[in-house]
């Protein structure tokens, strides 16, 4: 072998020797040299809004057996397939009936603007479904058009007060959220506005930041008596859910149904947030297919499945994702990103302005700054204005109802005459870390890794 | 004087009682015998009543309160007042962790001493504690007054907005951004209010403010990117 290093001199294209191709490099590719630079040049982490953007183990690597001889299909249309769903039978004197199990995530006031929460109630309402407020209070355009209303209990407190609280269809208290499971709010100056600041009690303009952990309560044996003291307040009426980002999802379940949840809100670390550190998003959280079956489990160890209700999110795009999500176990799923882009979030008919702030139609995610061309993700009154909360409304409704056709549509495809019937023996996974995650059988074997008395 | 006697019915009989009374009951006097430590004592009220605990609580009496005074003859668990809107609660003991935590309005006086956390939080309500207060009280506390006849123990105030935070005695060590600031004539007013309504035996001029430095109110970006 000839060494290398001795070789003459590289010719260079003017000689007509051919050249390498410029490689970049994998490890530092040109985002994370652009990351380097802006964090060079500004001192200051990275901050953006929606979830995890990273390739994942997803609802897409499972697929559905469907019907053969084994197994009898529903007709279409003519025969039935209940989508109903009942939240908070175990403890609520009014659990929540809704006629779809996809429901409205909670997403603030303050990250959204005012017609956009009372779209997603108009809309919800529409499907028969529930919104959820968020980390800023409960707004008279939510409370107005949303049928059914979540009230969101979080560690900031903004806004709470026992008025809301009774007049709420449901409480949920959130310990996290995946997008940031252990981070607090973040809702920077340009969006306190008047409104704003006075729902918060915060001074206009600030960079706010809320706390991460509850102010009155630290573990498992508190929020027992945190979720009792909200009953009192309530009298006992209205559900309880407690959500959790995906962490440890077996035992934050199991403690949650200890302290005493009606409804169990599990949201993996695709679930999108209004506005936090990128490196939260893109680090911290367990993917929602792995987080599933492990919350199904607590709730089977206890007796508690279907008692106490599952309710996924973190990148609910389809009827598909939700057919999956509720065959793994879950009650039913809940949207925030999906309704959002519903509604017209990212929509390339604004190309142009995203170009103007750097970006391209479904790659914004500055929605802290609060410049949103869609007019959803502002407090900017003139923004806002581009965004009619009627039609928003009707073009979630319409979402959601083509979202419910198609987990019908798989559903009596497996033979179910409800979609609570889909159960894990429907699915098969198409890769080795979805099977894993998911404990469905990779498909055409009957093993996935892990898989109890067998081997790899 | 209407008796509600824990040693004979439960909680939930209990708190439904106190909130069945209207804005215009004329049961307006109500005492709890019994307590006994149980949680969620009077949590919820809304109607200008008066009870009176007689003995210590749990977690989270007076809970969110509206208008009624409670008055807790013994010591309070944690979380005492929390989330109070307003009406007044006054602790004849101590209090443990949390006292008034994230309140919005009303006055909580505490006869003894507050532990950690005390405030925490608090947004527009006003609390009056004779003796002295623990850690990482007034954490991110947003508005109203905390007031302290004794001393106050590590990290008050850390991460302040705009509460304001009078202390008579020493202060074991400020959190962040939390700062000593000038006592001005309208802080004397606020403060001999609240002494007065407290009864508290101190006099204004005794007190240190302490507020927020604000500088943590903006993100620190060393360029106008
Ligand atoms: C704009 C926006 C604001 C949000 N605000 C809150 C909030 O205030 N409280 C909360 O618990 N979760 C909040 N979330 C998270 C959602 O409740 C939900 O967990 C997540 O959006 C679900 O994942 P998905 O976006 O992939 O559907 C927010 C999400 C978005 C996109």
């Amino acid at each position: 072998m000839t060494d290398t290093t001795d070789s003459a001199p590289r010719t260079t294209i003017d000689d007509g020797a051919p050249c390498t191709t410029p490689i970049q490099s994998a490890t530092f590719s040109n985002p994370i040299n652009a990351e380097i630079r802006r964090a060079a040049a500004t001192g200051i982490y990275d901050i953006r809004g929606g979830g995890a953007k990273r390739k994942l183990p997803h609802f897409d690597d499972l697929l559905f057996l469907g019907a053969s001889i084994s197994r009898y299909p529903l007709e279409g249309y003519r025969e039935k397939c209940d989508t109903s769903v009942t939240l908070g039978t175990r403890f609520a004197k009014n659990p929540i009936k809704l006629d779809i199990p996809i429901t409205i995530a909670g997403m603030s006031f303050g990250a959204l603007s005012g017609p956009a929460k009372e779209a997603l109630g108009r809309g919800a309402t529409l499907a028969g479904t529930s919104t959820t407020t968020g980390d800023g209070g409960m707004t008279s355009e939510e409370r107005g058009h949303s049928n059914k209303l979540v009230y969101q209990y979080l560690p900031s407190r903004y806004g709470m007060n026992p008025d809301d609280l009774r007049r709420a269809d449901a409480i949920e208290i959130v310990v996290g959220q995946g997008a940031k499971p252990g981070g607090g709010g973040m809702l920077l100056g340009q969006k306190i506005s008047d409104r704003v600041a006075e729902m918060r009690n915060l001074p206009k303009g600030i960079d706010q930041r809320s706390a991460c952990r509850h102010p009155d309560w630290t573990g498992p044996d508190d929020l027992e008596i945190k979720i009792l003291e909200l009953r009192e307040i309530t009298g006992w009426k209205v559900p309880i859910y407690i959500k959790v980002g995906g962490a440890r999802p077996y035992f934050d379940t199991t403690l949650a149904v200890k302290a005493g949840a009606d409804v169990v809100v599990l949201d993996g670390m695709q679930g999108g947030t209004a506005a936090t550190q990128d490196v939260f998003i893109e680090h911290v959280g367990q993917p929602i297919l792995a987080c599933i079956r492990e919350a199904v489990r607590a709730l089977q160890d206890l007796g508690m499945h279907r008692e106490v209700q599952l309710v996924v999110s973190g990148g609910i795009r389809t009827g598909a994702d939700v057919a999956k999500a509720m065959a793994l176990g879950a009650d039913a799923v809940a949207i925030g990103t999906a309704a959002l882009i519903a509604l017209g979030d990212n929509d390339p008919k604004w190309e142009a302005e995203y170009n103007a702030l750097g970006t391209t139609a479904g790659a914004y995610d500055d929605w802290h700054e609060g410049r949103d061309p869609a007019g959803i993700t502002t407090q900017d009154p003139e923004l806002m204005q581009r965004f009619d909360p009627i039609e928003g409304g009707r073009r979630l409704n319409n979402y959601l109802r083509v979202m419910t056709l198609e987990a019908q549509t798989i559903a009596r495809a497996c033979g179910k005459s409800h979609l609570h019937n889909l159960e894990p023996e429907d699915l098969c996974a198409v890769t080795m870390e979805a099977a894993a995650m998911a404990k469905i059988p990779l498909a055409g074997t009957d093993w996935y890794p892990g898989k109890p008395n067998t081997s790899y | 004087m209407q008796t509600l006697d824990m040693a004979e019915i439960d909680l939930r009989e209990m708190n439904a009682t106190l909130h069945a009374q209207a804005e215009n009951t004329n049961q307006t006097a109500w005492e709890i015998e019994n307590p006994r430590g149980a949680h969620a004592i009077a949590c919820g009220l809304d109607a200008p009543i008066e009870v009176t605990v007689k003995g210590s609580t749990g977690y989270y009496c007076a809970g969110m309160n509206k208008q009624a005074t409670i008055n807790i003859k013994g010591s309070a668990g944690p979380g005492v007042a929390e989330n109070m809107m307003s009406g007044t609660v006054v602790i004849d003991g101590d209090a443990s962790q949390y006292a008034g935590a994230t309140g919005h309005g009303g006055l909580l006086v505490i006869k003894g001493n507050a532990s950690s956390r005390c405030g925490i939080s608090m947004k527009g309500i006003d609390i009056v504690v004779h003796g002295n207060i623990g850690h990482m009280s007034a954490f991110m506390a947003q508005s109203g007054n905390l007031v302290v006849c004794g001393d106050a123990g590590e990290a008050l105030g850390d991460s302040l907005y705009e509460a304001r935070l009078f202390v008579r005695g020493s202060v074991k060590s400020l959190g962040a951004d939390c700062v000593e600031k000038e006592m001005r004539p309208e802080h004397l007013e606020i403060l001999s209010d609240l002494l007065e309504r407290s009864g508290a035996d101190a006099r204004p001029e005794e007190f240190k403010r302490y507020g927020s430095a604000r500088e943590l109110y903006t993100f620190k970006i060393d360029n106008a990117y």
